[in-house]
């Protein structure tokens, strides 16, 4: 049996584990909130992560296609993104990944059902993910960046245009007068 | 910290009543001097906590609107939830004193997969809350028994019908059992849920284990201990009528009883206890959204230094008349500027 | 910025933090405060203790008795204010409100949750005027004021946008934002505040709005988006200003005049007077709705809202008309009478047009051009095609003020459903006055806050985000200022398919103007839907 079909077999376990990783950054108290609150627009970041981790253990374990996987990443890390944490820490719950999975097969890589090598290619598909994150991660930031630059442009957009600071090719001729 | 030292206060206020009669057998002092203390204190604190609200004015109306505000005719005003007559501002607080309405309002709504809409029952904490008010209410009805020679009418067919149960003898009272079950539950959400206990303070635990405290000794007195109510009521009817004696062989778990609600009682008027007494005085309840049909009127409004218009126009005069706006004081007629009305 | 974190700093650690939440002092980082107030904006309009000093500073330069100061502030306001009093005692922390607030919800930091805000004031509050709390201490929730406790307030009483959803659930009516509004009062006797709050209210003070634009360049402004107006359709509208003898006063927050994209909703404004041939003038001097001091201190408000009134009654007018915004409809209903009033040279309003007496207006003599708007279509006055805002679907984003602090709910969705042919609401426990906050209300709109205000902006973006994949919604309209410019900012970055309007925007595209001409685009310079094709041929 492959590490994936294992996992997807204890799919349930594998989640839970993978989510209080995920979640341990936050006060206590948070978490708490987060694990229980399940509706969508009272506790959304707790139901963000939990539906988005969930189809990303699916993802992972199954197709692991990065195009399907990069929008379910972003559920989670646009998140991540804003809130207090470095992007290490933002990204660590994905290498803590390969902590999870020798934790959780620990009997099979004993009784020899797992290998070496099947667990070393299975940590290199974590790395893989790991990059994928990291890409996502950094475009919520430019995006974060970009909106900044964005707003400030608004609010003054109209008065740079009036003051004759920004000149602008006019697209047609004006007929009026 | 805050429920150990919660609970070793109610350990040593029992421990106090009970080396007390048992030890000392101060019978006097824990059967009249501590309650007629109490009830001094509970009064007076009452009386000045509320005066000391009162004393401070309510300079702006602040309500809370919490649906449709009166506005053209043929909208429809939500009456309860964005009162603007007096009538309206009582039936709001009728709904937020007897039902607790804003947390009712503690719903949740779900809409997972699919098109399917439901409502998530969050709602344990309005039900406890109610309940453990309206038992605690309807037990304190039950104790005039224990003051008055002639019983008012209400209390025996209140009696009769929380003791419908008809189980054991004496008769339990529904009431006794909801209380117990409500405090413990409100306290013990304290404990388990992280966010509470992250913000409960020694002054939240203390006052529910007290009332636990309260409700299991009322309890034994009734159900194990059978104190002798024909002595009790006499106590009772003697401190009433200001004329105290305590009679010999009540038991100490009444004297615990009795001396833990003195303390309730002295207490309740510096704690958050308040509570029962604030919410009629809630500026955001009990005011109607009527601040733009009728003035409210604040007692301590001053003059305030602002930018008049003379001082604007002042600044900016000569700029505003070149772009043509109308000015008060015309320009002195050197200082117009000629090339007016071109950038 | 972030130091590189040890490897065993990024291994999980489940215990409970060691220390309560009164003993967790503040951290200040880029990104979750604002930048504080510069002392010439502080002077221009007489604010105590103007210096150079930044949040990260160990020493926060306050004045030497800053502690007398806070502590006889606090005991005026006691003194003064029943709310204060009240809201200090009957709190029983039964947590009904902690998971009702955006930035709880958002950034998952437990002092933001609506009782621990208000706890922050009253561990002060208990220390020095209870007197369970002098002789107890912590044990009776009291602690003592400290420079900590100082840096703390600054935080979080800038982390609240006062948009009081929490006081909705509270059993006894405590309402949070009262409790910052008087937080940060207290804070700006030591001087300590942020700029993006001192800044407006020194230029709404000087020059009669936020930006500080001076009276020719707002003339000058509004003259261009005639210009504007002209090209979508051939109308060429004729606003006045500062002019006495007119009927009606129009004011409204300055962010219309020069922030994208509430440009076009006063286009719209324009457009909808001009129709109607309403008798109405603007003024440069009281050229800002919006009110800032309602984020410093009742004081500060009073002043700057002074000014409409004071307009009113040297133009002459009859009454005032309000625009889209927010928190500054919470000012004139609840506060400019009561502060200004009262209004007794001013008549009851009454529409020039239908005829219809806003008698829910009848001391305060201003309404709200959205009622004014709802009451002419109501009675069939509006020529609209509400066909040309076809390719928007639609959903309505209830400002907190509005909703809470006024009851505003009816009048805009009235208005909204006959301009456009598209609405879907979001779901029910973030709308109405359940409606969640922006994020960046109360004067925290700006710049340097912006990941604080994306984790406060969440819970209305994640409703959006449902209602843009179940329906398509691809617009959001507010009536509300800030709401334009912040949502348009959250939407970028949560639900960038999604734009913002505001109300009077779809009213001006879909009014049909007397003499127009065929328009091929929208307000925006936007081909309308059907004329995809005619975008570049002449006008």
């Amino acid at each position: 049996m492959s590490i994936e079909s294992i996992l997807l077999h204890k799919k349930k376990l594998f989640l839970q584990t993978w989510l209080e990783l995920l979640l341990s950054g936050y006060p206590p108290e948070t978490v708490r909130l987060l694990k229980k609150e399940t509706n969508q627009f009272a506790n959304p970041v707790g139901h963000a992560f939990s539906s988005a981790m969930d189809q990303v253990c699916a993802e992972f374990l199954q197709d692991n296609d990065p195009q399907k996987m990069a929008p379910l990443l972003d559920r989670i890390l646009r998140i991540r993104a804003i809130q207090e944490f470095s992007p290490s820490q933002s990204l660590a719950f994905i290498f803590s990944l390969k902590r999870v999975v020798r934790e959780l097969l620990k009997d099979e890589t004993a009784g020899g059902q797992v290998g070496g090598s099947e667990l070393a290619e299975f940590e290199s598909k974590v790395d893989e993910l790991g990059l994928l994150a990291f890409d996502v991660y950094m475009r919520c930031r430019e995006d974060l960046f970009e909106v900044r630059i964005k707003e400030i442009k608004n609010r003054t957009n109209r008065l740079l245009h009036r003051a004759q600071i920004i000149a602008e090719i006019p697209e047609r001729k004006a007929e009026e007068e | 910290m805050g429920i150990r030292f919660s609970l070793a206060a109610v350990v040593a206020l029992v421990l106090a009543v009970f080396l007390g009669i048992k030890a000392a057998g101060l019978t006097y002092f824990f059967g009249v001097c501590v309650p007629y203390a109490a009830i001094l204190a509970f009064v007076g604190g009452v009386v000045y906590k509320v005066l000391k609200w009162r004393r401070s004015p309510v300079p702006f109306r602040i309500a809370t609107t919490a649906g449709q505000q009166k506005s053209l005719p043929w909208i429809k005003q939500d009456r309860l939830e964005n009162p603007v007559t007096k009538k309206e501002v009582v039936g709001r607080m009728l709904l937020e004193v007897f039902l607790f309405r804003s947390l009712f309002r503690n719903t949740k709504f779900q809409m997972d997969q699919g098109p399917k809409l439901y409502y998530q029952w969050e709602k344990w904490l309005w039900l406890a809350g109610l309940l453990f008010h309206y038992a605690f209410f309807i037990i304190l009805v039950r104790h005039l028994r224990f003051f008055t020679n002639s019983l008012p009418f209400f209390v025996e067919p209140l009696e009769r019908l929380d003791g419908f149960l008809q189980v054991g003898l004496p008769g339990v009272y529904i009431t006794d059992a909801l209380f117990i079950v409500a405090v413990t539950y409100l306290f013990i959400r304290r404990i388990v849920i992280p966010q509470m206990r992250y913000m409960s303070l020694p002054a939240d635990y203390f006052p529910l284990l007290l009332l636990l405290t309260i409700g299991v000794t009322g309890i034994m007195t009734r159900y194990f201990t059978k104190v002798d109510l024909l002595k009790v009521k006499q106590l009772a009817m003697s401190l009433v009528t200001f004329n105290p004696i305590v009679p010999e062989g009540i038991g100490v778990i009444f004297f615990i009883h009795l001396f833990l609600v003195s303390i309730l009682l002295a207490y309740f008027p510096f704690s958050k206890l308040m509570h029962a007494g604030g919410v009629f005085l809630s500026p955001t309840r009990n005011q109607p959204n009527d601040s733009r049909i009728v003035r409210h009127i604040n007692p301590w409004n001053y003059p305030v230094k602002v930018h008049t218009y003379a001082e604007y126009e002042d600044h900016f005069r000569e700029k505003m008349v070149e772009a043509g706006l109308p000015v008060e004081k015309e320009l002195p007629a050197e200082a117009t500027t000629p090339q007016a009305g071109k950038e | 910025m972030a130091k590189v974190p040890k490897p065993n700093e990024l291994v999980i650690d489940h215990r409970l933090p060691g220390t309560g939440w009164m003993d967790t002092p503040v951290v200040f980082r880029p990104g979750n405060f604002s930048y504080p107030g510069k002392a010439k904006n502080l002077q221009a309009v007489g604010l105590p203790n103007p210096r150079e000093w930044s949040p990260t500073d160990e020493d926060w330069k306050l004045p030497p008795n800053w502690k007398q100061i806070i502590l006889e502030g606090l005991r005026e306001r006691l003194d003064k204010y029943r709310s204060l009093r009240l809201f200090m005692d009957i709190c029983v922390r039964c947590g009904a409100c902690a998971d009702k607030c955006h930035f709880y919800l958002g950034s998952g930091d437990p002092k933001n949750m609506p009782v621990l805000r208000a706890e922050l004031l009253r561990s002060v509050y208990r220390k020095d005027f209870t007197l369970a709390g002098k002789i107890m201490g912590k044990m009776a929730g009291a602690r003592k004021l400290t420079e900590d406790v100082i840096k703390e307030w600054f935080m979080y009483f800038f982390q609240c946008t006062e948009c009081r959803r929490c006081s909705l659930f509270c059993p006894y009516g405590i309402d949070t934002a009262e409790i910052t509004i008087i937080g940060r009062e207290l804070l700006n006797l030591i001087g300590c505040n942020i700029d993006w709050v001192v800044g407006p209210v020194a230029n709404c003070y000087n020059n009669g709005n936020h930006l500080g634009i001076q009276p020719h360049a707002f003339k000058d402004m509004i003259e261009f988006f005639v210009d504007e107006i002209e090209a979508v359709n051939g109308i060429r509208v004729e606003p006045t200003f500062n002019r006495k003898g007119a009927e009606i006063l129009f004011v409204t927050p300055s962010g219309d005049v020069f922030a994208d994209p509430g440009t076009y909703t006063l286009m719209g404004y324009l457009m909808l007077f001009h129709e109607i041939g309403l008798d109405y003038t603007w003024s440069t001097y009281a050229s800002e709705g919006g009110n800032f001091g309602l984020f410093t201190s009742h004081e500060m408000m009073k002043r700057l809202n002074a000014k409409m009134y004071a307009e009113a009654k040297r133009l002459g007018v009859k009454y005032i008309i309000g625009g889209e915004c927010g928190h500054m409809w919470r000012v004139i209903n609840q506060y400019m009478d009561t502060m200004n009033g009262p209004a007794d040279f001013l008549e009851v309003p009454v529409s020039p047009i239908t005829g219809t007496r806003f008698d829910n207006a009848q001391s305060t003599k201003m309404i709200h051009i959205v009622e004014f708007t709802a009451d002419l279509i109501k009675n069939g006055k509006l020529k609209l095609d509400p066909s040309r805002n076809d390719n928007l679907i639609m959903t309505y984003h209830d400002s907190c003020n509005t909703s809470r602090g006024m009851g505003f709910l009816e009048e805009p969705r009235y208005v909204l459903k006959n301009v456009v042919n598209n609405f879907y609401e979001m779901p029910p426990n973030t709308i109405r006055e359940q409606t969640f906050c922006c994020g960046s209300g109360s004067g925290l709109n700006n710049d340097e806050f912006m990941e604080m205000r994306m984790r406060g902006g969440l819970p209305r973006a994640n409703a959006v985000q449902y209602v843009h994949d179940k329906h398509g919604v691809n617009a959001m309209s507010c009536i509300c200022a800030i709401d334009r410019a912040v949502l348009t900012a959250s939407m970028n970055y949560w639900v960038p398919d999604v734009t913002i309007y505001g109300i009077h925007e779809l009213v001006g595209n879909a009014l049909v103007m007397e003499g127009e001409q065929e328009r091929t685009t929208d307000l925006r310079g936007e081909p309308l839907p059907g004329m995809e094709d005619a975008e570049n041929e002449d006008i």
